[in-house]
């Protein structure tokens, strides 16, 4: 007991000399992020393809790294900042093929210490990990909406009708960048971040949109 | 040998389950996870960890029997439920495995951070650790969590799990709240625990160690923890580093009074 009292004061003595040392003007709050970046560094290390700048945040991850949303204006920002990122499609080409994209629909492979790689081409979509997609698929999850009948609830009968252009335009743009519609989002961001390419995005799209689709029966 | 042919039975019924008609697959989950209850194959884990306790090895030819797992040496009763927990000797929080590493070093002699330093958990010490923890953390089944908050590291443990639970990073913008933040959620056909409020009796850190049916693994909560920074697509969190210790103390304390059903057996 006598013991623990006097670790108790040595401790409180040298967190109040720390305090005097030069700490006097941050607050508990910059002490525990401070402790808290320190800790991050202490614990983790590169490992493969997954390097340390990986905990490096930007101000949507920052932004979006409690369990408070974060104020209208800052969420305003990030999408706004994720919106001037969209890049849209080369030649305005939205489309590929659905068939292809069910494969990769349902990879979740990718971005891993165990991947070999960061080449988009051998990452998967991991859209079934989060998503309903194909009725067919019993194995989906449920983090994200489903997208049975996607572009048949949006009315989406021909993808080449002006009046569809609209509803491809914000497909693609979630499927590039998410946070520029939700500045929290849970999903990915693949194009952005580089994890899918246009191709890839050109497929899903196809799965999604496509009248033909086996999505949209 | 009534455990082995369930799991026989239960591995052909898995194997089978491809090739059933879609509208059964979702029952013939759950029947297959109901009939592995009935042989549970971490039970030979808890063996061997008890076995690793009491044996005396390393350098200095010692058992673990000695060591204090925080309610005093030797006692391992109802210690996992407790943990982690501030531990005067070395200064610092720590989980049941990284005690296990320190008193491997104080008791036996062996050199816990190069043991702490093997990336695969199927080398080295690593399933001797697991197998430790497996045991120790069914000698406080059907207890609840009671982890201390009485010292200040073991509070400031908290603040820092908490603040990890919801650190978003990687290309992927991921945080363990992405995936264990919202009720009623599942990725792919597994059910995800809300891990930021007490999920109740067995789950989230009630329920590991675990038996991983799919993978024929007996998984540890540091393997755990490492797999879901795997899948978070993060780089790699040393073996009993303090993220993983803040980490348990934040579920820990959140699952106060969950009933530990350790060692348990998942997908």
């Amino acid at each position: 007991m006598k013991k623990h009292t006097k670790l108790a004061i040595s401790a409180s003595l040298a967190i109040g000399a720390a305090v005097l040392a030069g700490c006097a003007a941050t607050s508990p709050k910059q002490d525990l992020d401070a402790e808290f970046k320190a800790m991050l560094q202490s614990s983790f290390s590169a490992r493969g393809i997954a390097k340390m700048d990986r905990l490096d945040q930007d101000l949507g991850q920052s932004a979006c790294s409690s369990a408070k949303q974060p104020p209208e204006a800052v969420l305003k920002q990030i999408e706004a900042e994720a919106l001037a990122t969209l890049k849209w499609p080369d030649g305005g080409q939205y489309f590929g093929d659905w068939k292809r994209a069910e494969k990769l629909a349902q990879s979740g492979v990718g971005m891993a210490w165990n991947n070999k790689s960061v080449d988009p081409k051998t990452n998967g979509g991991q859209c079934y990990n989060c998503h309903q997609i194909d009725k067919k698929e019993i194995s989906f999850g449920t983090i994200g909406p489903s997208l049975w009948n996607y572009g048949k609830v949006r009315g989406v009968k021909d993808v080449t009708d002006p009046a569809a252009a609209p509803i491809i335009q914000y497909t693609w743009g979630k499927l590039w960048n998410s946070k520029a519609y939700s500045g929290c989002s849970n999903m990915p961001r693949f194009g952005h971040m580089n994890m899918l390419d246009q191709g890839q995005l050109r497929d899903l799209m196809s799965l999604l949109l496509d009248p033909r689709s086996p999505v949209n029966q | 040998m009534k455990s082995i042919s369930m799991i026989a039975v239960a591995l052909a019924l898995a194997a089978s389950m491809g090739a059933q008609a879609q509208k059964s697959s979702s029952d013939s989950i759950a029947e297959y996870r109901k009939m592995l209850e009935d042989g549970n194959p971490s039970e030979l884990f808890e063996v061997k960890g008890e076995e690793l306790w009491k044996k005396a090895r390393g350098p200095k030819n010692a058992s673990l029997e000695r060591c204090d797992l925080g309610k005093g040496p030797g006692v391992v009763k109802g210690a996992w439920a407790e943990l982690p927990r501030y531990f005067a000797d070395t200064g610092r929080v720590q989980d049941a495995e990284s005690r296990l590493l320190t008193c491997m070093e104080t008791l036996q002699g062996f050199n816990a951070a190069a043991i702490a330093k093997e990336q695969n958990f199927a080398k080295g010490e690593m399933p001797n650790l697991t197998a430790l923890a497996t045991w120790i953390s069914g000698q406080s089944k059907g207890l609840g969590f009671n982890l201390p908050q009485n010292h200040p590291q073991e509070r400031k443990m908290y603040a820092l799990g908490q603040k990890a639970f919801f650190f978003r990073g990687g290309p992927m913008d991921f945080s363990c709240a992405s995936c264990h933040g919202e009720e009623g959620k599942r990725i792919r056909l597994q059910d995800l625990p809300v891990l930021y409020k007490n999920p109740g009796d067995g789950l989230g850190m009630a329920a590991w160690p675990a038996y991983r049916v799919s993978n024929g693994q007996m998984w540890g909560m540091q393997q755990r923890l490492s797999d879901c920074y795997r899948l978070q697509r993060f780089p790699n969190p040393g073996y009993a580093s303090d993220v993983t210790i803040a980490l348990q103390s934040y579920m820990g304390v959140n699952s106060k009074g969950a009933k530990i059903i350790t060692p348990a057996l998942k997908r």
